[in-house]
């Protein structure tokens, strides 16, 4: 499409682009998540005081509860795709050595992927009571 | 006042720190012993030194998170509204998170 033969002009390929070449994707993504998290964060706060003190099987029993298990998937999302944004801007911004910054966006990436399934496997798993 | 590098230190605390939420409901999913291993962490000096730090750092991420919200739309641009927005976060931050530790006291510490 952008190859030398495009007749799309220099200015129309990279405007609205900006500097990740990727566009503003990242930047919307980033503030969706944060108002995501900024609707669930009472609940969550509420789920976490609910399993003060107790037991694994009372926690279990609270967290394989439909509405609390939605929730906390909802959170789990929400906050895993942002930290992961959110990183990458601090790596895009420190790191400056090309192949170091591409190994480091990729650890990103693992870790919050790592993260993030572990944390929806072992909700799913609390909720299927196996 | 130079808050935005709290917003992104906070940021990182928040990122490692989702290690010990991860821990917590794989726990919870694997059953009772390896639950009580987290409980033992989180009980103890430094573990409820690490959650009260984590609760801090969401706090004041969530109210200075809000505050470039704010300035996303286009408003509190002003000195002394940027001032007031700092403060609030701050202030907020760190009130917040000591109520919920007092909530948490008052219905967790019965159990």
């Amino acid at each position: 499409m952008s190859g030398p033969s495009s007749m799309r002009t220099p200015l129309a390929r990279v405007r609205n682009l900006g500097s990740s070449h990727t566009g503003t994707g990242d930047f919307w993504r980033q503030r969706v998540t944060a108002v995501a998290m900024a609707l669930l964060i009472i609940p969550v706060i509420v789920v976490v005081i609910m399993l003060l003190g107790r037991n694994q099987a009372g926690a279990a029993q609270i967290l394989g509860s439909l509405p609390i298990a939605v929730i906390l998937l909802l959170f789990i999302i929400a906050s895993t795709w942002h930290m992961k944004i959110g990183m990458q801007v601090v790596i895009e911004d420190y790191v400056q050595n090309e192949k170091l910054k591409i190994a480091s966006v990729m650890a990103n990436n693992f870790f919050c992927f790592v993260v993030a399934l572990a944390s929806i496997y072992a909700i799913l798993k609390l909720s299927s009571g196996v | 006042m130079a808050l935005s590098i709290v917003h992104r230190a906070t940021g990182i605390a928040l990122y490692f720190g989702t290690l010990l939420l991860a821990w917590w409901l794989i726990a919870a999913a694997s059953g009772p012993t390896a639950y009580a291993n987290v409980q033992a962490f989180t009980g103890s000096v430094i573990g409820k030194l690490i959650v009260f730090g984590y609760t801090w750092a969401l706090m004041h991420h969530l109210l200075s998170g809000i505050r470039h919200f704010v300035w996303d739309l286009g408003y509190g641009f002003k000195a002394n509204e940027r001032e007031a927005l700092t403060w609030g976060a701050l202030v907020g931050g760190i009130s917040l998170t000591i109520l919920i530790w007092i909530i948490a006291y008052a219905v967790g510490g019965g159990r």
